[in-house]
């Protein structure tokens, strides 16, 4: 039993728990020295801004697109538009990944599909969005299903790259494993093959959301009746600026926000892995 | 324990493998007759088909010549009727130890539950059954992996190494926790190992292999009494059997050697 008493999981429990102290008295001091520059940043834009010596049209200042913030939020326009977005995003990604996963797993786990389908995917997956946006416009119109078609289409790739890869990458030696006990082929995939790749699909799914995102810009951008986007191009038209900071500033507050979300999913999920690769 | 009755007969045995340039030869007429029981150890230096032979006889490698029979059935693929242990532990590192022990069987089932418990009780891991395999050392982790094959109630434990990466002491505790395990379940055991000691203190026989083609050069009987001491003259007596037969090796493959210049 000598070899038990260095390992016990109690003395890895005080380690995990160090380990986050330390972390979260890193991140205070981090979030403080990052803060800095913006900060500066903020106060010469404001004084610029009140001095006039940049025109409000061009770069409106920090307290003017607070204003227009809290205006939208008053009124309830921002919270209204805000929910159509994310709904938008949410189902593109969701049909995006659905199909990244079906298609990826299938992908996987056959070599006659993969050799079939794989290398026109791979093709597929160079074009850039903003170039098969106006196809897709072209094929679905301008209502709904082409911005939830853009969206889907760039929440697909990412995740249907990291299901192939991830699948192909199952540890040939806890294969052998699985064919020596004898596993069913349900359990050789609920047992093996899913949590095997679970890492590499999380990961996919973190990249797809972020593409899916993109994608929700683009297809607001490109015309919509409601959303973030929406707001935007029409404070254009209405020369607000403020109100298209306001924009700029919500996608990328509500982008890192899901992607926190994410993570903390991943983490929750990958227990097994994370617990001990500390150090 | 019954030690009359073949379990497992392989006869006329010829494996090679063919790679771009050359076809190499690894294991040549492997004549072998295991009985029920018994503990047989095979020794030889790397390279000359100890993995080949087991994997052959645990179904995962196939396309050899000669007659290799289990039970007097012909040995198709793998199957939960031959257990094996490899190098590495190779753990499912998602499981904790009970499940890994259970893999695909469900721990909800009563009788599968039962079994897991006196398995961890058998190779000395209460306490560690809901720890991930990143908690374990090395000798805990290739334990669980053992309880994982016995839950299959192999009729034959094919090990390959099982020991190699380990300590010298973790490895001597070990050895006795694997003598313990065979003492009590009677299972029969085929280990392959390059630790002389290893292959004294644990084999009712000692099969000794040399390379290029891997051929059977020499079979030791060790009817020492189990527990063995490895400071026993009688022990020391055995390890100098089996160095002799190494020497003889080394001879052959020197004159081979001179042969060509
Ligand atoms: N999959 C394989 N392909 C080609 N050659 C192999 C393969 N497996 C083993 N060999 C060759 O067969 C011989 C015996 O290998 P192995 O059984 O692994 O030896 P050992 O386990 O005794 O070290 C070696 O010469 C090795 O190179
Ligand atoms: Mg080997």
């Amino acid at each position: 039993m000598r070899e038990q008493a260095h390992t016990l999981p109690s003395g890895t429990l005080t380690a995990q728990r160090r380990r986050v102290r330390t972390g979260s008295g890193g991140f205070g001091r981090h979030f403080l020295v990052a803060a800095l520059l913006p900060a500066i940043i903020l106060v010469v834009w404001q004084w610029a801004g009140s001095t006039g010596r940049v025109s409000p049209l061009l770069l409106p200042s920090p307290l003017a697109i607070g204003e227009a913030f809290v205006r939208l939020s008053l009124s309830g326009e921002l919270f209204i538009q805000l929910w159509h977005s994310l709904v938008r995003a949410s189902t593109g990604v969701f049909y995006g990944s659905l199909a990244a996963l079906l298609l990826g797993g299938i992908v996987g786990l056959s070599r006659t599909v993969r050799k079939l389908v794989d290398p026109s995917l791979q093709l597929l997956r160079l074009t850039p969005s903003l170039a098969t946006a106006p196809i897709i416009i072209l094929w679905f119109g301008f209502g709904e299903t082409s911005k939830i078609v853009i969206i889907g289409f760039g929440a697909f790739f990412p995740l249907y790259m990291s299901m192939v890869q991830s699948i192909l990458g199952v540890d040939s030696k806890l294969t052998e494993v699985t064919r020596v006990l004898a596993f069913g082929r349900g359990k050789q995939l609920t047992r093996l093959v899913l949590p095997a790749a679970l890492p590499g699909i999380l990961s996919g799914l973190r990249l797809s959301i972020a593409y899916g995102w993109l994608g929700l810009v683009v297809a607001e951008l490109l015309g919509s009746q409601s959303g973030i986007g929406y707001l935007m191009s029409h404070a254009q038209t209405n020369s607000q600026p403020e109100v298209i900071f306001v924009g700029v500033i919500i996608f990328a507050v509500m982008g890192k926000l899901i992607d926190l979300f994410v993570v903390t999913i991943e983490r929750r999920l990958l227990r097994w892995r994370d617990s001990f690769t500390g150090n | 324990m019954s030690t009359s009755s073949s379990l497992l007969n392989i006869q006329g045995l010829d494996k090679s493998f063919q790679t771009e340039q050359q076809s190499v030869q690894a294991l040549r007429q492997i004549e072998l007759d295991v009985k029920e029981g018994e503990f047989v150890t095979v020794i030889g230096p790397s390279g000359c088909g100890k993995s080949t032979l087991l994997r052959i006889i645990a179904g995962l490698d196939t396309g050899y010549e000669g007659s290799v029979k289990l039970g007097g059935q012909p040995i198709t693929g793998p199957g939960i009727d031959k257990g094996f242990i490899f190098q590495e532990p190779r753990l499912f590192p998602w499981l904790t130890v009970e499940k890994n022990i259970a893999a695909d069987l469900s721990l909800r089932d009563k009788d599968v539950r039962r079994r897991v418990d006196e398995l961890i009780e058998l190779v000395k891991l209460k306490g560690f059954e809901q720890a991930y395999p990143k908690a374990l050392s090395g000798g805990m982790a290739q334990r669980v992996a053992i309880a994982r094959a016995l839950l299959r109630n192999p009729r034959i434990l094919l090990l390959d190494e099982p020991f190699g990466a380990l300590d010298a002491f973790t490895r001597a505790h070990m050895q006795e926790v694997l003598l313990d395990i065979w003492e009590r379940n009677g299972t029969t055991m085929i280990l392959v190992t390059h630790d002389i000691d290893e292959a004294v203190f644990l084999g009712n026989r000692i099969i000794i292999l040399k390379p290029r083609p891997g051929e059977i050069r020499g079979r030791v009987t060790v009817d020492l009494p189990y527990p063995r001491k490895k400071s026993s003259a009688g022990f020391q007596e055995f390890r100098y059997k089996v160095l002799n037969e190494f020497e003889r090796i080394d001879e052959l493959a020197f004159g081979e050697a001179g042969a060509g210049i």
